[in-house]
């Protein structure tokens, strides 16, 4: 995709496919010749890592669905039957809502990743942004998928998301009970969410598939961040990073079967376990682990519609930061405030999710959460909107290497461009 | 043959953009079955009435029943709580609007607005918040500080009228169409 293909069919039949659909010569320079930067670490492992996360959940998913009844007054126990008849019903199901988990883990790392090496800048924005539409279309679809169960978290996690849309004017009750097929959370909506939970992973796939196509324009992004300049500073992308991605997705699924087999409900709640109640609120309602800190910016803000656009608006905010980050400097190894910043960044994620995970009038050391949850909030709006942009302008970045062979095998190794 | 050929184009136009028009219009016409299939059925819009027996609720007490898929609230209240009720300036209230469907939409949120007999308080179980069931506060186990109702959820707390006094949810809790049957018996809906 980027240069001219190398792809040079041996056999007769090689060359009656490719002068008919070039899928060989497709697979050939994506996947075997494609010119890799040399210095990729173990960050860049998790691109692979989740498409065998996307791989895993369809698999996985098709054959629960033969198992599933999208009823309200069946599903629950449809799903007690998978756990305790159908043979290895309990291995898959376990496997697909812990892969849930897995998956959010590796598009956590690999967003973190991007927004550490700068790897969202010219030229590679609509690679993030495309990025950002999988991270929301993943949100959706494990959303719908929690709600199947049908226990009290499902049918209380359904009604709190689907009331965030009655908070917009005029529309929004109207809205809510068009997503609902009636007037609260029931049958109507389990089947509808079923429908959308079955067909929205193939949507993730074609949308990886545009992902993958916008990488393959530019190349990689390296922990460097500067680019390739001659053919020394990369690499053909087999064996080198075949290897490299297999053996790291090798670690990554021992931690996951760590616990499928170990602690197979250490991300569940254990009050989904009790069937749908329309008129009992378990009393302290959490989101799945990966939601938490959008659901903690929702709680600190004491009003409706403010809450939701702040909560709404985080997400929204990835979408900018291609334009936000004035920096002509990509990696923040080069970046010695902005490094700092990053990191302060990544706390605060994860100490609204600490926030969130607590119930709402909870405090720490005296201090009530509530309180916390705000100033992190603050902290995540003012990193993207004011010091992205500002730091940009006026940090010093350190001096960058001449070229990435340079910077792997030193000055005398590496020989002068031209 | 100059004029038959400015004719020729006049015609194309003609044809690109009302066929253009008539597409866009019967693409329309044709999504519209594809989305309102999600709004209610005719039979979940016919969730018709409710009759709830309230002679065994003690005062101080609330029970719970279910009215259109939604929790109905049926609370006894006390004479304090009612005094509570009462003491409170309609001016110091978040949502001033009684939200009681028996009264008029712009009708004050005052004691006797939020609860026709005083002693009866009857309400659908729904914070305006987020949807959840707020749980009853009780003199033996208070949620928080206004008697009423708190919501675990977000923290919305309600004071003994069910009116919104504390948190992040905007409205009153909603009172539905109800009579007295008798005194016993309470019609909703």
């Amino acid at each position: 995709m980027s240069g001219p293909s190398t792809y040079n069919p041996k056999s007769g039949f090689e060359k009656w496919i490719d002068q008919r659909l070039p899928l060989p010569r497709l697979m050939h320079d994506t996947m075997h010749t494609f010119p890799t930067p040399r210095n990729l670490n173990i960050w860049y492992t998790f691109g692979g890592i989740l498409t065998f996360c996307l791989a895993v959940q369809i698999v996985t998913g098709i054959v629960l669905a033969m198992h599933y009844v999208a009823n309200a007054d069946l599903a629950f126990n449809s799903v007690e039957n998978i756990m305790r008849n159908v043979n290895y019903g309990w291995l898959i199901r376990y496997i697909h809502a812990n892969g849930a988990s897995m998956f959010f883990l590796a598009v956590y790392i690999h967003m973190f990743r991007g927004l550490y090496y700068g790897s969202y800048k010219n030229p590679r924005e609509l690679i993030w942004i495309i990025g950002v539409l999988i991270y929301l279309l993943m949100m959706a679809t494990a959303f719908f998928g929690y709600v199947l169960p049908w226990g009290q978290m499902s049918f209380w996690g359904a009604t709190v998301i689907t009331n965030l849309f009655s908070a917009i004017p005029v529309v929004g009750d109207h809205i809510a009970t068009w997503l609902w097929g009636d007037f609260a959370v029931g049958d109507a909506t389990l089947n509808r969410f079923f429908s959308l939970h079955y067909l929205l992973p193939f949507i993730i796939a074609g949308v990886v598939g545009l992902h993958i196509w916008a990488l393959h324009v530019p190349g990689n992004n390296n922990p460097l961040g500067i680019d390739v300049k001659s053919p020394q500073d990369t690499v053909p992308f087999h064996p080198y990073y075949t290897v490299k991605d297999a053996f790291y997705l090798v670690l990554f699924v021992i931690l996951f079967a760590v616990f499928v087999f170990y602690a197979p409900n250490f991300f569940g709640n254990p009050d989904n376990y009790q069937p749908a109640n329309p008129l009992v609120t378990p009393p302290d309602i959490v989101p799945e682990w990966y939601l938490l800190p959008f659901y903690a910016m929702l709680r600190s803000i004491p009003n409706k519609l403010m809450g939701v656009i702040v909560m709404g608006g985080a997400i929204v905010t990835l979408v900018f930061i291609p334009w936000l980050d004035t920096s002509r400097v990509r990696s923040c190894r080069f970046r010695p405030t902005m490094k700092w910043l990053f990191w302060f960044f990544a706390g605060a994620c994860v100490i609204l999710g600490y926030c969130g995970a607590k119930p709402v009038d909870a405090a720490f050391a005296g201090i009530p959460l509530v309180w916390v949850a705000r100033l992190a909030t603050a902290y995540y709006f003012a990193f993207f909107w004011l010091l992205m942009p500002i730091i940009g302008l006026i940090e010093t970045p350190k001096k960058l290497p001449a070229s990435i062979a340079q910077s792997v095998l030193g000055d005398s190794a590496a020989a002068p461009a031209e | 043959m100059a004029a038959t050929t400015s004719d020729a184009g006049t015609r194309r136009d003609f044809l690109y953009v009302a066929s253009g028009a008539m597409g866009a219009v019967g693409v329309a016409a044709a999504a519209w079955p594809f989305i309102d299939q999600m709004n209610p059925s005719s039979a979940a819009l016919a969730a018709g009435t409710t009759e709830v027996d309230i002679s065994t609720i003690q005062p101080g007490q609330q029970v719970i029943f279910k009215f259109r898929g939604h929790p109905l609230f049926v609370r006894r209240r006390t004479p304090k709580e009612i005094e509570e009720s009462k003491a409170v300036p309609v001016s110091a209230l978040p949502d001033p609007l009684a939200e009681n469907a028996n009264l008029a939409a712009n009708a004050e949120a005052t004691d006797a607005n939020r609860a026709t007999k005083p002693e009866w308080l009857v309400l659908i179980g729904v914070c305006t918040h987020l949807g959840c069931t707020p749980t009853v506060s009780t003199p033996q186990m208070p949620q928080g500080e206004y008697g009423g109702w708190l919501c675990h959820c977000h923290g919305s707390q309600y004071d003994t009228a069910g009116r919104i006094r504390k948190g992040p949810a905007p409205r009153n809790l909603d009172i539905p169409v109800y009579t007295f049957l008798s005194d016993t018996k309470i019609k909703v809906g």
